[in-house]
């Protein structure tokens, strides 16, 4: 039987050196499984595999191991536990996420939340090359943002009430930008210097400090061959439909523009950032 | 730091994260309700952090005393849940 490789490839199985062996890649979202999900796993890996998984670097477990003849059982077998197999080759893959605001005390956003969505939206969406999404919760960037195609850091946009301040010091020294100047009963905050990671909001014991929920978006990040550090040059995001345009016109952008085989950073450095930061900024302003 | 009855004084410069916060925590913990501890701290990482710990612990922070030497003074009211 003559192998489609391209057709597996877009299943999540990966071809192996060993021949007519496939690691079967699956489908996670944002890092998390279920119980149930992890039961089946170790079921399959046991029956169908050789009794491990890998952990991908983005988040996701691949069973190796599996033999071709397997496949059409190993993928109804995975069914019964709610595990699909994920995507490899030109299209959107994993989107990786953070814990975010539910779990974490220093996450911004509920970073699950806009994986899930993301992966809704866009998963295996067949583009030019690879397209990698990413969401961090907060400026410890334990994601990694900026290392994806489309990076998401949450961010706060805070302001402080005089009439809440008992001006104790704990945000002057909470602050890591030294946005924060207090002299007695005088506080100066320099908003040029803030970086929007919330510090002064989560210490402060008053809630002098408030904040809204933000996105701060990344584009054309790169970690293989090339590194390239995403580029953020929009202002701060401030919900969750305005992020959305501007992924969607991200990905439009792409879809229409990008050459087969090349990576988003380089079809915006050939189609031209001036070009591309006028899309993304129109998104923006909706 | 005459504006504070503080109960109990804690010196956690002699240790490091994650102990910093252990240390402190332990202090608290000895204290009823109401009554005012004093934590001496190394300027960075644990005036950074520890304050916020205790927010998230409940517990009511009244003011951070910069003692000019490197040192900070956490003034921190212990509040029961």
């Amino acid at each position: 039987m003559a192998v489609d490789y391209a057709s597996l490839k877009k299943g999540g199985f990966m071809r192996q050196k060993q021949k007519g062996m496939f690691s079967l890649r699956l489908q996670v979202v944002g890092g998390n499984l279920t119980a149930e999900n992890i039961k089946k796993i170790y079921e399959v890996a046991e029956k169908y595999g050789k009794g491990y998984v890998h952990l991908t670097s983005r988040q996701s477990v691949e069973i190796p191991f599996i033999r071709f003849e397997d496949i059409e059982e190993v993928k109804e077998e995975l069914a019964k536990g709610g595990c699909k197999p994920g995507v490899c080759g030109p299209r959107v893959r994993t989107v990786t996420a953070c814990q975010g605001n539910t779990l974490c005390p220093s996450g911004n956003i509920d970073s699950y939340k806009i994986a899930q969505e993301l992966d809704q939206r866009y998963y295996a969406r067949e583009l030019p090359h690879k397209f990698k999404f990413g969401v961090t919760g907060c400026q410890n960037n334990c994601l990694k943002a900026e290392e994806n195609d489309l990076g998401i850091k949450g961010a706060l946009d805070v302001h402080w009430e005089e009439e809440k301040c008992i001006f104790c010091g704990v945000c002057e020294k909470a602050c890591r930008e030294n946005a924060i100047t207090i002299d007695g009963n005088t506080l100066t905050f320099d908003a040029n210097r803030c970086t929007y990671c919330g510090r002064c909001e989560k210490s402060c014991p008053t809630g002098a400090w408030e904040g809204e929920n933000a996105y701060i978006v990344s584009f054309g990040g790169l970690f293989g061959n090339t590194i390239n550090k995403g580029a953020s040059f929009l202002p701060l995001i401030k919900d969750e439909e305005q992020l959305y345009r501007v992924t969607d016109a991200a990905i439009q952008f792409f879809d229409e523009k990008g050459k087969s085989g090349e990576r988003f950073k380089f079809t915006i450095d050939r189609v031209g950032e001036d070009k591309f930061k006028k899309e993304m900024e129109e998104a923006y302003h909706g | 730091m005459a504006d504070y009855d503080i109960t109990d004084t804690v010196d956690i410069t002699d240790v490091v994260c994650p102990l910093t916060f252990v240390k402190a925590k332990v202090a608290i913990e000895e204290l009823e309700d109401g009554q005012i501890l004093s934590i001496r701290m190394n300027d960075g990482e644990p005036v950074q952090n520890v304050p916020r710990s205790f927010k998230e612990e409940g517990h009511q922070i009244l003011k951070l005393i910069n003692n000019n030497d490197g040192t900070y003074d956490l003034i921190v009211k212990k509040v029961e849940e």
